[in-house]
């Protein structure tokens, strides 16, 4: 039965804290009591993206956005939606600008800059019923694997995508899995790493709240390709929305016969569980998740042997991120040809950003990889709020670093990220202006890293300690002139002797804000001065 | 609401599961969520169940930030410090908590009502800085609002 509209009421965790489940049941109430339940559709969605502006709800078919909805607003919407009414102006967006009204959702340039592939879903489906899903054209990729195409032909395909790894290190998807797939056993594992733990991210969280069967499509796919018959979702505890929403798409997918023993009737068997993290950051490195997984302190290993030779207790596993396994039905279903058409000649698709700090509109966003810093901070995300200047972009989290305005014209990309000192990362994109220190930030997060430390390995353990202590002294106006170089230094023996990424990659911020902000550091240890006026100096 | 340790009632958790060493980290978190902490008799209880040592058990307990070896108060307040929330002023914001609760970092009043701590990241980044009370999440916090609100739950 198809109705007359739909009201689209986003129930990610960002407008839940705002107040969306009011919204949504006041609506659901009244649409009951005026009796209009044929005519018109409630529908709650995962994160539509705009989480600043939330509660939102998109009225459909004809894309009516309205931004920072409260319960009292809810009857005018309704009567807005009878023939005689008319859309409501006090609820629409304004540009920040010229104050001009912007009703429709397709206007709005925070969306329509945006290439939502992997969130399609997010904000048009009802993430707790499949058949939303199926309607939306999901669950077609996986028969046309399980019945059109060889495991052979399907890692071909993922390989030709050119599709990397969105978890943070960009390792190519397709040899990945070519190399669980030439493992030579009959058992193996696929693990989702959902252990999102970078601060200032929360793509992977959205795609799970919003959109969880295309991660189980994609893990299924993923299985029948390597040849696994096991799956586990790592997800933080954390994000309790996220477990919930993936349990009951999992026991939905189960019941319609899409998980679990000969699936859709090809005779592939594949489960998936669920298992939650106790909150350990390390434990998101591939190694570690592996031993939480075992039910061990989540710490990681040297490397080689690498997953896919040796994996979960010791079986080949292949582990991907959310937003990767997410891709890949798009992949199986539109061809290699069309995903690698989008992005640049080495990054390849789309790249998924949780935009905020300084910048005028915050909330997920999904960009063609190559489009420039300058592009996303002013043309989706606004520019800086109340007239700031910008000062630097951080991007990768922990394990990245800090951009400064000579490269907002620089594509966003694995590679250019890489080569300006900084990584792609799980997604998390921190502006900053200039009341920011720099120097703050770099002590911000040693302090986020030196406490995640496992402490297996000596470099790690105490030369995070070490830069925490020199940025510290730094920040308190009792920096030493000889701070930058041995700064540089221990960043030097940290960076290269540690025993896993986290460790690896912690000098990436200091060594970042050392390269591009050095006046800063200057300041703080010669003329004990915080230009940015963060930093309490206490002269002795 | 949290229970005091009964054996009966953890004996009744265990049953469900088959007694190897994977289920460790679920049995810890089942626990915790009936109890509200990890009690020394349970550690005892599951090592032997899991057949490990209790050492073990407190090697992987001590390892995660989740799991408490101590009872907490019946509010949790958790503010973010995420970068998104640390460069919008989190810090203020605990200051400011931390004063009204009369807490530092990571403490427990002694009437067990209210402990106060910090956390990574709770994902809520557009609405930096965010203040977590018990399931709650409250974004767009200021020095204001956080008076506000544990003046009034005071």
């Amino acid at each position: 039965m198809s109705h007359e509209c739909n009201a689209l009421v986003c129930q990610g965790t960002g407008c839940k804290s705002g107040g969306a489940e009011e919204v949504l049941s006041s609506l659901q109430k009244e649409i009951e009591r005026l009796n209009l339940g044929k005519r018109f559709r409630v529908k709650q969605t995962g994160c539509h993206g705009f989480c600043q502006r939330g509660p939102l709800i998109v009225i459909e078919p004809e894309g009516i956005f309205y931004s920072k909805v409260s319960p009292d607003d809810v009857s005018e919407i309704v009567q807005s939606l009878l023939s005689e009414g008319k859309p409501i102006e006090r609820l629409f967006y304004r540009d920040p600008v010229t104050n001009q009204p912007l009703p429709h959702y397709r206007d709005i340039p925070f969306y329509n800059k945006q290439q939502r592939l992997l969130l399609r879903n997010c904000g048009n489906i009802d993430p707790e019923e499949i058949d939303d899903y199926v309607s939306a054209g999901g669950y077609q990729a996986l028969p046309k694997a399980l019945f059109k195409m060889t495991p052979e032909q399907i890692i071909d395909e993922v390989k030709r995508s050119g599709l990397r790894g969105l978890g943070g290190a960009g390792f190519s998807a397709g040899r990945k899995w070519e190399e669980c797939y030439r493992a030579p056993v009959q058992e193996k594992y696929v693990i989702c790493n959902g252990d999102e733990g970078d601060p200032g991210a929360f793509q992977d969280r959205s795609v799970m709240e919003g959109t969880p069967h295309s991660i189980l499509e994609g893990m299924s796919i993923a299985a029948y390709a390597v040849g696994a018959q096991h799956g586990y979702i790592y997800v933080r505890a954390e994000y309790p929305l996220a477990v919930k929403r993936l349990r009951r798409a999992i026991s939905q997918a189960k019941e319609k016969g899409f998980l679990g023993k000969d699936i859709m009737g090809s005779g592939f068997d594949f489960v998936i569980e669920l298992f939650q993290g106790a909150g350990a950051f390390v434990s998101g490195e591939a190694t570690a998740l592996v031993a939480a997984i075992e039910g061990r302190r989540g710490e990681p290993r040297i490397k080689p042997p690498h997953l896919a030779e040796s994996g979960l207790w010791g079986i080949p596993t292949l582990l991907n991120n959310i937003k990767t396994f997410s891709c890949i039905p798009l992949i199986i279903e539109r061809g290699a040809e069309w995903f690698s058409s989008i992005g640049t000649e080495k990054s390849k698709g789309t790249a998924v950003f949780a935009l905020t700090g300084k910048v005028v509109n915050t909330g997920l966003i999904e960009v063609p990889m190559g489009i420039t810093l300058r592009e996303i901070i002013y043309g989706i995300g606004g520019g800086i709020p109340d007239g700031k200047a910008f000062k630097a972009v951080q991007t990768g989290g922990p394990s990245g670093g800090c951009l400064p305005a000579s490269l907002l014209d620089m594509p966003v990309d694995f590679d250019s990220l890489k080569a300006a000192g900084s990584i792609m990362g799980s997604g998390g994109l921190v502006v900053m202006d200039q009341e920011t220190c720099m120097v703050d930030v770099a002590r911000y997060f040693l302090d986020f890293t030196q406490r995640e430390s496992c402490g297996q390995c000596v470099p790690c353990r105490l030369g995070t300690r070490q830069m925490f202590d020199i940025l510290d002294e730094i920040t308190k106006g009792q920096g030493k002139a000889e701070d930058i170089d041995l700064l540089l230094e221990v960043s030097q023996a940290v960076s290269t002797i540690s025993l896993c990424a986290l460790g690896k990659t912690a000098p990436n911020p200091v060594l970042t804000t050392i390269r591009y902000f050095r006046d800063e550091y200057e300041a703080h240890i010669h003329e004990k001065q915080c230009p940015a006026g963060v930093c309490q100096m206490i002269v002795s | 609401m949290e229970e005091k340790f009964k054996e009966e009632v953890l004996r009744g958790i265990l049953a469900l599961y088959e007694g190897k060493r994977k289920e460790l980290i679920p049995i810890l978190q089942e626990t915790q969520g009936l109890f509200g902490y990890l009690p020394k008799e349970a550690i005892r209880l599951i090592a032997r169940f899991l057949n490990i040592t209790e050492g073990e058990v407190y090697s992987v307990a001590s390892f995660y930030k989740y799991f408490r070896l101590m009872p907490l108060g019946r509010n949790m307040v958790t503010v973010c410090r995420g970068t998104a929330c640390h460069i919008k002023g989190a810090s203020r914001v605990f200051d400011e908590i931390s004063k009204a609760l009369g807490l530092k970092e990571g403490e427990t009043s002694s009437d067990l009502e209210y402990t106060l701590e910090t956390v990574a990241c709770i994902g809520c980044c557009s609405l930096a800085p965010c203040v977590k009370t018990n399931y709650k999440v409250h974004g767009e916090m200021t020095r204001e609002k956080a008076r506000e609100l544990f003046l009034t739950s005071n």
